[in-house]
């Protein structure tokens, strides 16, 4: 059997480059908000959490930039960009 | 005076890339901004493309582009949750030359057809990313990359699924979630020999494989493997609607681990290791979600448009993506050969996409999404064909039940029914 590694051992394998500050953000008041919920089942870096609160939270460390999280949430809960010229995953294979 | 591009082109993937070689091979000055590193650092396949449909747009650029294998194994695995059933397909035509299709990695196509393109004249800026449309009077007159004001008679939004750019031209609104996929995949690095020996290939023959059923636990979608040069690609797409809806809920990476898990991919991959991971939202809204094609000194074309297609036996993107590149580009000359970059004058794209297989393969497979949507396909024909199959096969202690009944008894004339209504549906694909 191929090993299974896990998320956080997968996206170390991918190169990324710092970006100054986060290219996706969740929009103030919206921690809660069930359409954020979403971004936790269709990430497919596993980005989106849910804390003790019930509120999502984001860690951008990781965006493969895929851009599901904005087709499955929509820009009423996200800030979304992509990040600056230069910065973020850069695939080697793609 | 300042300086006025012919054309800005707004990402470096295929789109892009296609309308960028087009345009500067005919001697126009073109500027093509990439937001990473290199071409093809952003871009995700699963991939493979076919060559026919656009080999002649592009007749200088196949004998030497670095391309991974020539698929002459095509396989479909259905699958149900402890048991499957295979297809695989072989013809002597998918061995011949020019050959069909090809495995590629995009990292790696990308960044060498860009040198092509530069090297024909276009001038490559990587590392920039287009952060707003010039727009006066309604008309776009250029782009805003990293705090410079670049202007230019058109601009060609090429930059990829989610198109900013055509969202700020007013030509398409954020996606519905039914209208998009998302996929997700690792490269798997596997010694040639070894990878010819468990597909059973020669020199660089390849094989490709797609998986429905229990892969995405009955959800729209399925797996995918495609054999490159010395690892493997293998990945899922599953749409977004039903992630978001579909019971059971699951979290999208976990499909793919236990996709790797199923017994007949580990022992496909067995041993090799996983050097990248990779994601990305595929359109697969088909005509009825393709974005409008053109506005005032705005063309778009590729995944920015929606050209991407999803018809169960084959799933395509990248030859729309260099076609429409190429017919962006020649509603471009054509304009400048006029001297008129009006919205009339470059409306031409669209009539040449029309009478191109683009918008035919496009108009022909309409009704292969809604189609393709019926959950019955994921789930329920699955399981019914593997427990068929486990009969047949099966030769218990006792007796053998005869073959017919056997079968029949899955059956009955509701299930008939049934059937023969998802069938007339699938017909129309």
């Amino acid at each position: 059997m191929s090993e299974i590694i896990g998320l956080k051992a997968k996206l170390g394998l991918d190169v990324f480059k710092h970006d100054k500050e986060p290219h996706i953000k969740i929009k103030p008041g919206m921690e809660k908000d069930p359409r954020l919920k979403r971004a936790i089942l269709v990430c497919p870096a596993g980005l989106y959490e849910e804390n003790q609160d019930g509120e999502v939270e984001l860690t951008i460390d990781g965006c493969l930039e895929c851009g599901t999280c904005r087709i499955a949430c929509g820009t009423e809960v996200l800030e979304w960009y992509y990040p600056t010229g230069g910065a973020g995953v850069q695939f080697r294979f793609g | 005076m300042e300086e006025k591009f012919d054309a800005i082109i707004v990402g470096a993937g295929l789109a892009g890339l296609g309308a960028a070689y087009t345009l500067a091979q005919e001697g126009l000055e073109v500027l093509l901004l990439e937001r990473g590193d290199y071409p093809g650092s952003k871009n995700v396949t699963g991939g493979r493309i076919y060559l026919n449909p656009i080999r002649d747009m592009f007749p200088d650029l196949w004998k030497k582009a670095p391309l991974e294998r020539h698929i002459t194994q095509e396989g479909v695995s259905v699958m149900a949750g402890e048991r499957s059933l295979n297809v695989s397909y072989r013809g002597e035509e998918l061995d011949q030359e020019p050959y069909q299709s090809y495995s590629i990695l995009r990292a790696k196509f990308d960044r060498w057809m860009a040198k092509q393109a530069e090297r024909k004249g276009a001038m490559l800026v990587s590392r920039s990313r287009v952060d707003d449309l010039i727009i006066e009077n309604g008309r776009v007159e250029g782009v805003y990359a990293g705090g410079d004001e670049l202007r230019s008679h058109t601009v060609i939004a090429c930059d990829g699924v989610l198109s900013l750019m055509a969202e700020k031209a007013g030509l398409r609104k954020a996606g519905s979630a039914s209208q998009y996929g998302v996929g997700f995949k690792e490269i798997i690095e596997l010694d040639s020999a070894l990878i010819n020996e468990r597909f059973g290939l020669e020199g660089d023959e390849g094989a490709a494989r797609l998986f429905m059923g229990e892969v995405t636990r009955g959800k729209f979608g399925g797996g995918f493997l495609y054999t490159n040069k010395d690892s493997v690609s293998l990945g899922i797409v599953v749409g977004i609607k039903d992630l978001i809806e579909g019971q059971p809920a699951v979290q999208a990476p976990v499909l793919l681990d236990e996709f790797k898990q199923r017994p007949e991919v580990a022992r496909l991959i067995k041993g090799g290791e996983t050097v990248e991971y990779s994601a990305h939202v595929i359109p697969e809204g088909g005509l009825r979600a393709l974005t409008k094609l053109s506005g005032d000194g705005i063309l778009v074309a590729g995944d920015a448009a929606g050209f991407s297609m999803n018809i169960g036996v084959t799933v395509r993107g990248m030859e729309y993506a260099l076609a429409s590149g190429y017919y962006a580009a020649q509603a471009v000359i054509q304009a400048k050969a006029k001297e008129d970059f009006s919205a009339a004058s470059l409306a031409s794209y669209e009539s040449m996409l029309n009478d191109s297989f683009v918008m035919q393969d496009f108009k022909n497979f309409s009704e292969a999404p809604e189609a393709l949507e019926n959950h019955r396909i994921y789930s329920y024909y699955p399981e019914l064909a593997g427990n068929i199959m486990r009969d047949l096969y099966s030769v218990p202690a006792g007796s053998k039940a005869k073959l017919y009944p056997t079968v029949k008894k899955y059956l009955g004339t509701g299930e008939l029914w049934a059937m023969f209504k998802d069938m007339r549906k699938v017909m129309k694909i």
